[in-house]
């Protein structure tokens, strides 16, 4: 069984539009590298050029974040979902 | 001081402790609850509740914690109300297009509830007046559309020890939390940086199915009916998650950040800074290294290249279903697929790249001459632009 990631709409369009993706993974830093490597786009996205995860992008493995557990190198085990949570700002204006 | 309300009851300043006939009356669906009861709906009363925004989330927040009977509510907005907000911006009617939004707000806010006193702020929020407006409520709702106004807002509430009742959209996927809450964490803990311009597309470009602002936004003014009551519990310290697609509600945990620059332990934050700065969104319209070399052309010139007969190759890079609204007859790549179908183009041509607006096909140029296209070109202003200046027959969405 696989690890779950889940694409927040606003990524979507450089995910070949799936709202999730189930690959094999030991660590959040290989699940991440192993989606990126599937969906180039995607890279920009979550990295900025120095390889950091972006400061506006979050993860978690199931409900928690991954900033106050080992970063990248937090495992997963089979069956755990990661979400990859971006700030987004919509609300009034059109 | 005494004034006559709509219904003709009297009201006054004392009255805060009291509830009239009316009131009673009005609202006594709450009154037989026992989690509101009399002392919870004169807790409203007497309640202060600040709205920033008064757009999609606004609109439900207004119209919920007016019925509801929160005492005094403050509206922050400086738009007019126009045909694309009446999708999802529900407090406005057709007639109000064209009127400021604040005053048709408050006439159907007033005319719902005649009871609560509405204050209104026409202006833009900003380091210089947020103080001064947020001091004077008790919980404050995020209801802006844009980074600088959100990280204004939080700052402006944590320096002052408020609430923030904090809602967020994207299409089909919207974010609420309390932030600011004692003890809790803030907008800053969550995500302490903003993204730069152009990485995150707009809901202007992104579109939002009418009814999501209305689901977040009726949570925010849930949340904050619950703050008020001091009832339940409250949405502090968990981020929700709501996939209107797929119908579900998820719960992130939400940490407060020991080294958060405003509410953690050596905070160097200590009063309201540049947002619009911090946003990285000086001369926003166009970012220098894009603007410099983006070679461009405006509908004008484009429809007398055409008249000429000359060939010039037209790519839209929208989306089918814009495509289907109004289109220039040209070769739809969307701008997602364009990496993988660039083998349909034909560098030796003159292309012409045209969007929505113009900012997509500006990506798309910039893309196009990474890729060794010499004789590409980006349709200023996009087909807005050409409805404008060209063909008004071509509807603008």
């Amino acid at each position: 069984m696989a690890v779950k990631v889940i694409i927040p709409t606003p990524l979507r369009p450089y995910a070949g539009k799936r709202d999730s993706v189930n690959l094999e993974a030991a660590t959040v830093g290989e699940a991440l590298n192993s989606l990126t490597s599937q969906f180039g786009e995607l890279r920009k996205h979550l990295y900025s050029e120095d390889g950091r995860l972006r400061s506006f992008v979050n993860v978690y493995v199931n409900d928690e974040d991954i900033r106050y557990l080992q970063r990248d190198k937090t495992a997963v085990q089979p069956g755990d979902t990661i979400s990859i949570v971006p700030s987004i700002a919509g609300g009034a204006r059109a | 001081m005494a004034t006559q309300t709509k219904n003709g009851a009297v009201a006054t300043a004392a009255d805060a402790k009291t509830l009239s006939n009316q009131e009673v009356l009005r609202y006594s669906r709450h009154l037989i609850m026992p989690e509101v009861g009399m002392d919870g709906q004169l807790k409203l009363k007497q309640a202060k509740v600040l709205m920033i925004g008064s757009g999609g989330l606004g609109a439900p927040l207004g119209l919920y914690l007016a019925a509801a009977g929160v005492g005094r509510l403050g509206i922050v907005d400086f738009d007019a109300v126009d045909f694309t907000n009446l999708q999802r911006q529900v407090v406005f009617g057709t007639s109000d297009v064209g009127r400021k939004k604040l005053e048709a707000a408050r006439e159907r806010l007033q005319n719902l509830n005649p009871e609560i006193r509405i204050d209104t702020f026409e202006t833009k929020l900003t380091s210089e007046n947020a103080l001064d407006i947020l001091r004077d409520y008790d919980i404050v709702v995020d209801g802006t559309d844009n980074f600088p106004t959100r990280y204004l807002v939080n700052d402006a509430c944590v320096l002052l020890g408020k609430p923030n009742v904090y809602g967020s959209i994207f299409r089909f996927e919207g974010q609420a939390s309390i932030f600011g809450y004692p003890g809790g964490p803030c907008y800053r803990c969550l995500y302490p940086e903003p993204p730069p311009p152009g990485l995150v597309p707009s809901c202007a470009e992104g579109g939002v199915l009418g009814v999501l602002p209305g689901i977040i936004g009726c949570i925010q003014a849930m949340e904050t009916l619950k703050l008020i009551l001091g009832k339940g519990e409250p949405l502090v310290g968990r981020l929700l998650l709501f996939d209107a697609l797929g119908l579900r509600f998820r719960e992130l945990k939400l940490r407060k950040n020991p080294d958060c620059p405003i509410c953690g332990e050596h905070r160097t934050i200590h009063k309201l800074i540049d947002y619009v700065e911090f946003c990285g969104m000086r001369g926003e319209e166009t970012p220098a290294t894009i603007a410099s070399a983006m070679p461009e052309i405006t509908p004008k010139q484009l429809k007398s290249r055409l008249d000429r007969g000359d060939d010039v190759f037209i790519l839209d890079v929208r989306e089918p279903h814009e495509y289907q609204i109004c289109n220039l007859r040209g070769h739809l790549i969307p701008l997602g697929e364009l990496p993988k179908r660039v083998s349909e183009l034909d560098s030796s041509l003159e292309i012409v790249a045209h969007c929505r607006s113009g900012k997509r096909s500006g990506e798309a140029v910039e893309f196009l001459m990474k890729a060794g296209f010499r004789k590409i070109m980006n349709l200023k202003g996009g087909i807005l632009a050409w409805s404008d200046e060209v063909d008004p027959s071509v509807p603008k969405y």
